[in-house]
C-alpha cells in the first residue's frame, strides 16, 4: 500500500500536470509547486475522496490568515500528509466509538 | 428566464436535501435579441446560458444545503457537455446533484433535458463563503421566494 504522500503527489501530478519526479516530501504546494487555490480545490475534491475525510481547509486558511499557524504547516507535502493522516485517524476512532 | 438579470431558473420543483438533489424548471423565452445573433435562422440556446442554468440550479442546492447562510459562486466547469439543441419556447427540466461537500466547496453533477431528450450534463465545483454583503441575502431570498423556494424542505 502506498504512502499518504505518494498518494497526494500522485493526485497532484495528475490533477495538475506536474511530473510525479518533481513532487517531493519537501515540496510547498504553493510555493515550489506553483498550485492555486482553484487547483487545489480539485486536489482537496481528490483527496476527501480518496480518503473518506474533509479537510478542513477554510480552519486551515483561518489559521494561516490569523498568524496562528503557517503555510508549511499545511503546504509543505510530508506536512500536509501527517495532517491526512490525523483526519483518517479521527475518523477510524469516532468510527469505532460509534460503533 | 430574465435573461437581462442572468436569471434563469423560473422554479423550484423538488428539493431534497437528504438527497442533495434539486429539480428546477426554466423557460426558455420564445423571443429574444440573444436569437437574433445565435443564429440567425436557427436561434437556439447558447451553450454557456446552458452551462448557466446548470450552475444556477446547483446554487439553489448548495444555498439549501448551507441553510442559505452561505453564497455559491461557481468555480470549476467540467465535462460541460451540449448534447442536444435547445430551441426557443422549450421548457427545460435540470436536475442536480451534490457529489461532494468539502470545506467551502461543493462539487455537483448537473442535468437538463426538453422532455425525456438529455440537452445538456456538467460536473461544476462551487466555493462557498458567508453572505459578502447583507443586500445579496436579501436579493437572493427574495429571487427565491419569487421561484417557490421550498423553505419547509430546509426547516426540517
Amino acid at each position: 500500500m502506498s504512502s499518504t504522500f505518494d498518494q497526494i503527489a500522485n493526485i497532484i501530478a495528475e490533477t495538475c500536470d506536474i511530473p510525479r519526479d518533481t513532487i517531493k516530501p519537501e515540496s510547498h504546494a504553493i510555493d515550489d509547486l506553483g498550485i492555486d487555490s482553484l487547483d487545489f480545490l480539485d486536489i482537496a475534491f481528490a483527496i476527501d475522496k480518496a480518503f473518506g475525510i474533509k479537510m478542513p481547509l477554510e480552519k486551515w486558511t483561518q489559521e494561516v490568515n490569523d498568524g496562528k499557524a503557517t503555510t508549511e504547516q499545511y503546504f509543505v507535502l510530508k506536512n500536509l500528509a501527517d495532517r491526512i493522516d490525523e483526519l483518517v485517524a479521527a475518523k477510524n476512532a469516532g468510527a469505532s466509538t460509534a460503533s | 428566464m430574465q435573461l437581462e438579470y442572468f436569471q434563469l431558473i423560473d422554479r423550484i420543483v423538488d428539493l431534497n436535501l437528504g438527497e442533495r438533489t434539486i429539480t428546477v424548471e426554466a423557460q426558455v423565452p420564445q423571443t429574444h435579441t440573444i436569437f437574433e445573433g445565435h443564429f440567425p435562422g436557427f436561434p437556439i440556446m447558447p451553450g454557456v446560458l446552458l452551462t448557466e442554468a446548470m450552475a444556477q440550479s446547483s446554487g439553489w442546492l448548495v444555498l439549501g444545503v448551507t441553510n442559505f447562510e452561505r453564497m455559491p459562486f461557481l468555480a470549476m466547469v467540467k465535462e460541460a457537455k451540449m448534447r442536444g439543441f435547445v430551441s426557443p419556447g422549450q421548457l427545460l427540466t435540470i436536475e442536480a446533484k451534490i457529489e461532494h461537500e468539502g470545506s467551502g466547496f461543493a462539487v455537483t453533477s448537473a442535468k437538463a433535458r426538453v422532455g425525456t431528450e438529455l440537452k445538456c450534463s456538467a460536473a461544476l465545483t462551487f466555493r462557498h463563503i458567508p453572505f459578502p454583503d447583507p443586500k445579496l441575502r436579501v436579493y437572493m431570498d427574495a429571487m427565491a421566494h419569487k421561484i417557490g423556494y421550498p423553505f419547509q424542505a430546509i426547516a426540517k
